[in-house]
């Protein structure tokens, strides 16, 4: 049986094993779940079950199956498969040589010194036997040029060993040695290298020939082949990182967010990117339940017409009665936003959102503020994309007075002058912003006064609710006129709001 | 009865011989489904192959599909199985002269004559090796996927009037969602998962190949290569691997044994379907040649 089989292998190697050497597959996988489960992924009795079952008809030694068969059971969503996948990297690397990373085992290192014996061999130089520099990227070249995996796994190994500078129980993230080897690579100047090296190959006679378009696709996949290098350098470092502080410590430090549980305030780059490719989807998903609940939920008045028609198959006994399709009012929604630097992300994807739903509303308007107001429904009126007009949204926008310090007070007096009279019963108003007013007048009453004409006042803070009035917020202040005030720091708690504020 | 496929690979080669060509993720879960007699239930987004699987499946293990569309509103009747009433009614009707015992009209109106099958009590009775198809699970409403949950585990229906139906086989289930809602857990426990995601650029071409036995290599490596610059770009809808497809036979149908920017500025409205995306894409491009296409408009 398989247990045994993973006894065996477990035996045979000398590596470091996490775990004492008696352990049984059973409590590997439990170990597994335990960290999959600790990463934020719901993993049932049942889905533990499944995995043990499939794992009786894979080969453990064939890394591909078992990661499949181990994501089909228990990963039920696909926005956890990165999760996943960095949780088994980790906690399978040095269980079983040769699992985890990317087919590395433990062989990086000797592979590192191959690498290096192998430049020897061919007459390099290079001070006390080492590789140069130079010679370094040259190979890396020559390697990204004929996308020789293998030889760039060598590669990745021996630059990891050279320029991360890695040291036993240093207390840095990964990020940091992968930021410092691919910097001695020249990782952001490799394209162009590559580009260059490819027109020199090309018969001089030819140059001409090449047409923007093909430029346009080699290129692309030259960044394809880096992102395979990035990959390749980070697993290395994952796997010397696992080497010295053990598997379950380093899941604990690669433990990421789901995409929909990252913080607008203090998202990454590749966050907000994630966020960016996230939205449109989801939006298009919630427009479609919606309109199906919407459908379904009470119904209207009687149809005497249809209810007699129908009564007809029944020997004219109205045993069924039949209801009118309820036309439900959709609101209209303007939404004021702070966009002033720490919230302008938040600011941003709340428009997209209400944006992208537009559909749902009879009508969206927008303002932004710093401490002067705009108002810039145009900008989505004009353009046909979303992103665009968030893009000039952010830098058309009229939104300075005096010094460019969020003045909640002065910007909601203007918008009670300008625009009070076109708040309806219908309207509801989306404030958002995190209050905090740089000890300006608060103005509030214009929240009351709008609370009394409009239909909704609510106000989404970005800040987690334990920030609330420190400092220089003053959410209490505007809260106490609201309908509600709703910590929105993510996109499940948007996407709760909008759902909310759609069903009136 | 199960063990329809000795290894990963068979399936992979098996797959391969009905056109459909399988990595090695689609390949591991399909083992797996037949090995633990599980559900799979695969995710994606539209055009990737994911019906195209089933059907695949059905061909290679010699078995009939039984396809389940789902949509709004789908029900009971419509999904598992109803009464005839109709005929129901005839036979009360031509029993009324012979003043027949009721009890024996009502036991004989309740019987497997006056039972109408639809899909999934089809799949349950079939007697010949069967693959179902659950088609689009996520279009229906919450409360209806629960109808689903006794045939998923247990392969078994329960009729009120005549008892539990069970299973006589475990036919290979696939179950597909685009995702436009999130399913409920119950579902998801009961099922193996698979995403199925657009593929990369060689297994693309591969697929091209295959499916555009005409095309010669150079040709479907630039079709591979445009629509992979295509998907990079931020769009409404990124093209499927159908309209890739569709893309490569509409070139050969022209008579293209190349693509340059004014082919590709002709044919685009072929892989995109919205009037901004083609815009956007041709500015990205650079093949603002050729005249407007007449796509459909947002």
């Amino acid at each position: 049986m398989q247990w045994a089989k993973l006894n065996d292998v477990m035996t045979r190697t000398n590596g470091p094993l996490i775990s004492p050497p008696g352990d049984t597959l059973l409590d590997v996988l439990q170990g597994f779940v335990h960290e999959l489960r600790a990463a934020g992924l719901p993993v049932s009795m049942t889905e533990n079950l499944d995995a043990m079952r499939a794992l009786e008809h894979v080969s453990i030694e064939d890394r591909q199956s078992f990661k499949s068969s181990l994501a089909a059971t228990l990963v039920k969503h696909h926005q956890h498969a990165g999760a996943f996948d960095t949780v088994f990297d980790v906690y399978f690397s040095l269980i079983v040589p040769g699992i985890g990373g990317d087919g590395f085992g433990d062989d990086g290192t000797e592979a590192a010194e191959s690498l290096e014996s192998q430049i020897q061999g061919t007459g390099g130089s290079g001070g006390e036997g080492q590789v140069s520099a130079e010679e370094l990227a040259e190979m890396l070249l020559s390697a990204m040029m004929s996308m020789d995996r293998e030889q760039l796994r060598k590669i990745a190994a021996a630059a990891v060993a050279r320029f991360a500078g890695m040291e036993p129980g240093r207390p840095v993230g990964g990020t940091y040695y992968l930021y410092r080897t691919l910097r001695q690579l020249d990782y952001d100047g490799l394209v162009a290298k590559m580009i260059a090296r490819a027109q020199e190959v090309r018969e001089p006679d030819e140059a001409d020939d090449v047409d923007t378009l093909a430029e346009r696709f080699q290129r692309e996949e030259f960044e394809e082949r880096l992102r395979v290098l990035r990959d390749l350098v980070e697993s290395e470092i994952r796997r010397r990182l696992v080497a010295d502080r053990g598997a379950e410590a380093m899941a604990r430090t690669l433990r990421k967010p789901l995409p929909e549980d990252v913080d607008f305030m203090h998202a990454s780059r590749e966050e907000m990117l994630a966020l960016q490719r996230a939205i449109y989807p989801l939006t298009r998903a919630m427009a479609a339940r919606l309109a199906q609940r919407r459908k379904r939920r009470n119904r209207g008045h009687l149809d005497f017409r249809a209810t007699v028609r129908h009564s007809l198959s029944y020997g004219g006994v109205p045993a069924e009665p039949k209801f009118r399709h309820p036309r439900p009012s959709r609101p209209e929604i303007m939404v004021v936003a702070d966009i002033s630097g720490s919230v302008a992300s938040f600011a941003r994807f709340t428009l997209q959102f209400v944006y992208a739903m537009a559909a749902q509303f009879s009508k969206v308007r927008s303002w932004v503020f710093i401490d002067g107001i705009d108002e810039v429904t145009r900008f989505f009126q004009e353009s046909d994309e979303i992103t665009e007009a968030v893009h000039r949204v952010n830098t058309e926008a009229d939104v300075v007075w005096v010094d460019g310090h969020s003045d909640y007070g002065h910007a909601f007096e203007i918008f009670h002058q300008r625009h009070f009279a076109e708040i309806t019963p219908k309207t509801s108003v989306i404030l958002l912003g995190d209050a905090r007013n740089n000890y300006h007048a608060s103005e509030s009453w214009v929240v009351e006064q709008l609370a009394t004409r409009a239909r909704h006042v609510y106000w989404l803070n970005p800040e987690p609710r334990g920030y609330w009035d420190s400092g220089d917020s003053i959410v209490s202040e505007y809260a106490k006129f609201c309908d509600g005030v709703f910590e929105c720091r993510n996109l499940r708690q948007l996407e709760r709001f909008v759902t909310d504020i759609v069903d009136g | 009865m199960a063990e329809r496929f000795d290894s990963v690979d068979e399936v992979v080669d098996r797959l391969r011989g009905a056109d459909y060509l399988a990595d090695a993720s689609i390949a591991g879960v399909v083992f797996l489904a037949d090995r633990l007699e599980k559900p799979v239930l695969v995710e994606g987004p539209a055009g990737v192959g994911k019906t195209e699987l089933a059907k695949a499946i059905a061909e290679i293990t010699g078995s009939r599909l039984i396809r389940l569309q789902c949509y709004e509103g789908l029900d009971e009747s419509k999904a598992l199985y109803e009464w005839n009433y109709k005929k129901q009614l005839l036979r009360i009707q031509a029993d009324r002269e012979h003043e027949g015992d009721w009890a024996e009209v009502e036991s004989d109106i309740f019987s497997e004559p006056f039972l109408l099958t639809r899909p999934l009590l089809e799949a349950i009775r079939a007697e010949e090796p069967i693959v179902l198809l659950i088609d689009e699970v996520d279009r229906v409403e919450i409360e209806t996927e629960a109808l689903l949950l006794e045939v998923l585990s247990d392969f078994q229906v329960s009729i009120p009037e005549l008892g539990t139906i069970i299973g006589k086989q475990r036919p290979i289930v696939i179950l597909t969602s685009n995702n436009t809602r999130e399913l409920s857990e119950a579902l998801k426990r009961r099922c193996l998962f698979l995403h199925i995601d657009y593929p990369d650029i060689e297994r693309e071409k591969d697929i091209v190949r295959v499916r555009v036995p005409e095309i010669d290599d150079a040709l479907a490596d630039q079709v591979a290569q445009v629509v992979r610059s295509i998907r990079a770009l931020d769009l409404k809808k990124a093209p499927s691997i159908s309209e890739t497809i569709d893309w490569a036979r509409t070139l050969l149908f022209l008579g293209r044994n190349e693509i340059d920017p004014a082919v590709i500025g002709e044919t685009l409205h072929v892989l995109l379907k919205y009037q901004s995306d083609i815009t956007k894409a041709r500015k990205e491009l650079g093949v603002d040649t050729g005249p407007t296409p007449t796509g459909v408009r947002r």
